[in-house]
């Protein structure tokens, strides 16, 4: 698994950090911060959520 | 196009009940997931109910927020006044929208909102005492659901409890349908007056409070003037107020109306946050928006949006769409509903759902913790939304066996 996040896209929503808050965290201010581009494959539902639920289209997952 | 409009169907279309959208968006979602519809003043605009089609076009850069442009749809004509006259990142596209958001986003990240649970606990629990202490029946609407938000607000914006009253008064104003655009300006100029003042007086005496926290981060720098932080904080103040208040009263209705699925949610607190996000997707308090406008030519689910024509993307329709949801129209409380789009999607998703979410959690854990036999007072036929910008309870009377 090969995470991105496009910060520029980025608005602040949170749902990345509560769709997978061991993958994605907020810096301060409130926007989305990467804790681990390649998380281990049990994490991998949740990181698909979190790139579902992102409303600015930011997160890129690649298997 | 003009000619043709009168036989199109009228929007804002009736809800059968309370909790469940007209009949007429399931015919919209079978056909493509968009139809023409015809607004009040005569004009029309394409409707959408399908859920891919409501979040391809909330996320479609063709698509603009910008309530100025003169093609923008609104439900009636204070609606029109109301969102035509507050300039807010609610109402930009990018890039600009972007800076100004941005300006916000920190105060609203996760971590920093759950910090205020117990804060919000202690409003729930003291509001819950009260009404415990008075002889049944209560109207949940004011002793509960309206108090929560308000309360909160108070705390969190650094703003008087007495102040509450009269935000809520005009606010009110502001989001009944049948107000006057002449009325719905003259509400929206005082709470400007009532957010400017706050600003000075925070100025001069700083607390520990988001409001003192903007002021001494922005003001005076060349991200934001004063007149768009003015703009912000009336919107911090009106934004999380009926919505997360509505969803509150309908929230518990919805499951009194649902004993069996209230008795597990009892047995078992976990069930909780999934419970809110069902209840999110169920009910889906913005029954009539988000609105937006074409600026280009978009081609989506067999129709074709021209530049100029106005979109209204009814997520309470997208929220009970089969193709997402399996068996929509059914509340369970166990499934699968986070990708609901009840606080919108795109770069304009609601800044504050995260305490959205800690105050209906909250509100829910303990209601039925500590009223067990909380149950309707009146025929569950009997209750009525009134002419609202959200879906808004008219009356929630409860009662309860009192503990001897």
């Amino acid at each position: 698994m090969k995470i991105t996040v496009e910060i520029d896209r980025c608005v602040g929503g949170g749902q990345c950090v509560m769709a997978a808050p061991d993958v994605f965290d907020q810096d301060d201010d409130g926007l989305a911060v990467l804790l681990d581009p390649d998380p281990p494959a049990g994490l991998a539902d949740d990181v698909q959520l979190a790139a579902r639920l992102c409303p600015a289209r930011a997160i890129v997952v690649e298997a | 196009m003009t000619q043709t409009s009168e036989a199109l169907p009228a929007f804002p279309m009736t809800r059968p009940t309370p909790f469940d959208p007209p009949e007429g968006y399931a015919a919209v979602r079978d056909a493509g997931g968009l139809a023409r519809v015809r607004l009040w003043d005569g004009r029309t605009a394409w409707l959408v109910t399908g859920y891919d089609e409501v979040r391809s076009l909330l996320s479609d850069p063709r698509i603009s927020a910008d309530r100025g442009h003169p093609g923008f749809p609104f439900p009636t004509a204070g609606r029109e006044a109301l969102e035509r006259s507050g300039r807010t990142f609610v109402t930009m596209d990018p890039p600009e929208h972007g800076r100004l958001r941005r300006v916000f986003t920190k105060y609203f990240a996760i971590k920093r909102i759950e910090a205020l649970r117990p804060m919000v606990q202690r409003i729930v629990d003291e509001l819950v005492d009260d009404i415990m202490a008075t002889p049944p029946p209560v109207d949940l609407v004011p002793a509960l659901a309206l108090e929560v938000p308000a309360r909160t607000i108070c705390r969190v914006l650094g703003m008087p409890f007495e102040d509450r009253h009269r935000f809520q008064a005009l606010d009110h104003r502001r989001n009944t349908l049948t107000t006057s655009p002449e009325d719905v300006l003259r509400a929206t100029e005082e709470m400007l007056a009532y957010a400017d003042a706050l600003i000075t007086r925070k100025q001069r005496e700083p607390a520990d409070d988001l409001v003192s926290e903007l002021v001494a981060d922005q003001l005076g720098g060349d991200t934001v003037s004063r007149e768009e932080l003015v703009a912000a904080v009336r919107l911090l103040i009106t934004a999380g107020h009926e919505t997360t208040a509505n969803m509150i009263a309908m929230s518990i209705a919805t499951l009194l109306r649902h004993p069996e699925q209230l008795r597990e949610l009892r047995a078992d607190p976990s069930l909780v946050p999934n419970a809110v996000e069902e209840l999110l997707r169920y009910i889906s308090i913005f029954h009539i928006s988000p609105t937006r406008v074409a600026t280009e030519r978009i081609e989506i689910g067999g129709h074709v949006i021209e530049a100029g024509d106005g979109v209204i993307t009814a997520v309470a329709g997208a929220n009970r769409d089969d193709a997402a949801f399996a068996d929509a129209a059914r509340f369970d409380l166990h499934r699968e509903a986070r990708h609901h789009v009840a606080f919108g999607y795109g770069v304009h998703q609601c800044l504050g759902q995260p305490l959205a979410r800690v105050e209906l959690q909250t509100v829910i854990e303990t209601i039925f913790r500590r009223i067990p036999s909380l149950r309707l007072a009146t025929d569950p036929e009997s209750l009525s939304v009134k002419e609202y910008a959200f879906l808004s309870l008219t009356a929630l009377p409860v009662t309860w066996e009192e503990q001897s």
